[in-house]
């Protein structure tokens, strides 16, 4: 793991736990389709895929370069729609993929980079108000546009032939599996992701990475030494935003269906922040334990948590229940994050680290 | 020693007033008059704007001054407003016969005790929230930030733990609902009632801050804290108490809005902080004035935008915001160097 970084960032993980764990998710992420059969599971490791992409693109902005932005949704959202109105309208082919792409992504990084220019030169606060504002009204144009995004309900779309669930590649199981275009898409997903990845880890290692990393630390000083922090930090918005857009587009690629629920919500804003910080600011493997941690909670904890609220509702505790209701799970996940700002700030990767707490 | 004193004086440059930001609610609403088929179509969009933007500066007036003050963006405000409302419906659904009673009196002997306990709860809640959540944390704001966002996570999912995730109605008192004819237009009474509570609120809050001595620490330690600690004056009391008020204005804004629409849900605090922030932010952080015109503004706007294009509404606000930070960056009136 640590040699096939190497050349590529010179930013190894840094402990041995870590590593092992990296390694780890890296191996069961990648043989997820003979490992655990079934459509559930398949569709974790997918979504785990894309919110260790996602999570590590809101990184170089919230852990690099110190920039609180509440409209990474956004372009994850426009990611999304491209290519979902684009098949949508020109039916299920690669050159409507390629054209989907090819307006969202420099879409995204022109929003990207207006909302920059407009906003980034001034201070963290004022940035996290306005974006959460943009955002929020870009989801309601969204949601409301339904001539052309399908509205609430959204878009259902096919995929080229080569991705659809139909479509077999070898007539025989491999593994008692049968490998059908869903495991193709799956991969496309993996790897699309794990590029990715590799590109933000080189963009974060960079001598921009590390203006970036100047500029979090004392504005004023990277701007004495002669930085342009208005071009670096509006750069790096640039760069995050069409990462998420790409995220988008695979995260509607796998789904086959883009909506305002899957795409936009302000719940996936808090997802995004919440991997973050638990993974640790800053690091961009953070997103990849976080985002592991996190999807994997979101979808087995809430059945714990029924369990214990069942317990606790035949026992006759009287709130309890509530508050372990499977649909509460985010209250507990909330109390975790505002906790690990507090006493964790370098999230779990700092502490594999050994950084200071 | 008192002809040194006028020459200090006289050495001061006078502050130019700046009256022009006053003028543009007018602007707006005079601007839209020759678009509105009827006069008294225009009255009654104008009064519904009106009493929507006072409810919002209601809500975003406590935020700013938090901001101004203790320079701490706090995005759990969004939570005082949906706790205040749900406040309110404890108090009034118990008293629901007092409020369908025919008796103005009856009917204010249920609110006025509605609204002291929501204040109370979310002046309390200020309170707690100040000592225990944000205190660690002052002047990181990227901590800030986080933090209270985990806090208003955490409180809309103990409001859907404890209230259920249905909406709760809250209706209107019997003596406020309908509307009276103005001429030709008609105008609701509850409108009336929300313009009149937020005129109160601006003028209590100018008279205070430009008139008393409170005021006058206040908007010291919004210049210069250290100084004022230097003085002598306990700034770290001052701020609790600022951010008990301002709590408090969260919890009566939540249970106005939660009237007007007659209905109570937990998503409501976060869907009004994005109203809440652009407005802040069009008023210049930290400003009550700013505040109070950037509320006019935005409602305004949406209310006459909606009536004549109405799905042009939802963006109206962000529009505004553009325009108004384009005029002037930091919004209408900027308050602090920060």
């Amino acid at each position: 793991m640590t040699s096939r970084f190497m050349p590529l960032s010179g930013d190894p993980p840094g402990s041995k736990v870590l590593s092992v764990a990296l390694i780890l998710i890296v191996l069961v992420l990648a043989l997820a389709p003979f490992l655990f059969p079934g459509a559930k599971p398949l569709n974790v490791a997918a979504k785990i895929c894309i919110f260790i992409a996602l999570a590590a693109s809101y990184d170089l902005l919230l852990g690099y370069t110190g920039v609180v932005s509440f409209a990474h949704t956004m372009f994850y959202g426009i990611g999304s729609y491209g290519i979902a109105m684009s098949l949508y309208s020109l039916g299920a082919r690669w050159d409507a993929v390629g054209l989907g792409l090819l307006i969202a992504l420099p879409l995204a990084a022109l929003l990207a980079l207006v909302i920059g220019l407009f906003s980034l030169r001034v201070q963290t606060i004022f940035f996290a108000m306005i974006t959460l504002a943009v955002a929020s009204a870009f989801a309601v144009l969204a949601s409301q546009l339904s001539w052309l995004t399908g509205g609430e309900d959204g878009r259902s779309f096919r995929v080229p032939e080569l991705l659809q669930p139909g479509t077999v590649f070898i007539p025989r199981d491999v593994l008692g599996i049968a490998v059908t275009g869903r495991t193709l898409t799956y991969y496309l997903v993996l790897v699309c992701c794990v590029l990715l990845f590799l590109l933000l880890l080189r963009v974060v290692n960079s001598p921009f990475g590390r203006v970036l990393q100047a500029i979090r630390e004392n504005p004023f000083r990277a701007e004495a030494l002669g930085y342009r922090t208005v071009v670096h930090r509006t750069l790096a918005n640039c760069i995050a935003a069409a990462a998420a857009a790409a995220v988008g587009a695979l995260n509607a690629l796998w789904l086959r269906y883009t909506g305002p629920d899957t795409s936009l919500s302000f719940n996936i804003m808090l997802d995004i922040l919440l991997i973050v910080v638990i993974g640790g600011m800053g690091t961009l493997y953070g997103a990849v334990i976080g985002g592991t941690l996190y999807i994997l909670a979101q979808n087995y904890l809430q059945t714990l948590m029924g369990t214990v609220s069942a317990a606790a509702g035949e026992a006759g505790i009287p709130v309890l229940p509530q508050l372990f209701h499977p649909d509460r799970w985010l209250l507990w996940l909330g109390v975790l994050f505002i906790l690990s700002v507090y006493f964790f700030p370098t999230g779990i990767v700092g502490k594999l680290r050994g950084g200071s707490g | 020693m008192s002809a040194t004193d006028t020459d200090v004086g006289a050495a001061l440059p006078k502050v130019r007033a700046d009256y022009l930001p006053l003028l543009l609610p007018v602007v707006l609403a005079l601007a839209a008059l020759p678009f509105i088929p009827s006069g008294s179509t225009w009255v009654t969009l104008t009064i519904a704007g009106l009493a929507m933007g006072m409810m919002i500066f209601v809500m975003a007036s406590g935020l700013t001054l938090i901001f101004g003050l203790m320079d701490v963006l706090n995005f759990g405000h969004g939570a005082f407003i949906a706790i205040g409302a749900y406040m309110a419906t404890l108090v009034l659904v118990p008293l629901g016969n007092w409020m369908q009673a025919d008796s103005i009196w009856l009917n204010l002997a249920a609110v006025i005790p509605a609204v002291l306990f929501a204040m109370a709860v979310t002046g309390a809640l200020g309170l707690a929230f100040e000592r225990v959540v944000i205190a660690p944390v002052y002047g990181q704001h990227l901590k800030q930030i986080l933090i209270t966002m985990g806090g208003m996570i955490v409180a809309e999912q103990v409001l859907y733990a404890f209230f259920g995730p249905q909406q709760i109605p809250l209706p209107l008192p019997a003596s406020l609902r309908g509307s009276f004819m103005l001429g030709e237009a008609a105008v609701e009474k509850y409108r009336v009632v929300c313009v009149l509570v937020g005129l109160v609120v601006f003028l209590g809050m100018l008279a205070i801050l430009n008139r008393t001595r409170i005021g006058l620490l206040i908007r010291a330690g919004v210049e210069n804290s250290e100084m004022v600690e230097a003085l002598g004056y306990r700034i770290t009391r001052l701020f609790v108490g600022v951010f008990m008020a301002g709590s408090a204005l969260a919890g009566l804004g939540g249970v106005m809005w939660g009237l007007y629409r007659e209905q109570v849900n937990a998503a409501m605090g976060g869907e009004l902080l994005v109203l809440v922030f652009i407005v802040v932010i069009i008023g210049g952080l930290g400003s009550v004035t700013g505040c109070f015109i950037g509320a006019l503004l935005v409602a305004l706007a949406t209310n006459y935008v909606g009536f004549l294009v109405p799905k042009a509404a939802l963006v109206t606000d962000i529009l505004l915001m553009v325009v108004i930070l384009l005029w002037r960056p930091r919004g209408l009136y900027p308050v602090t160097s920060r």
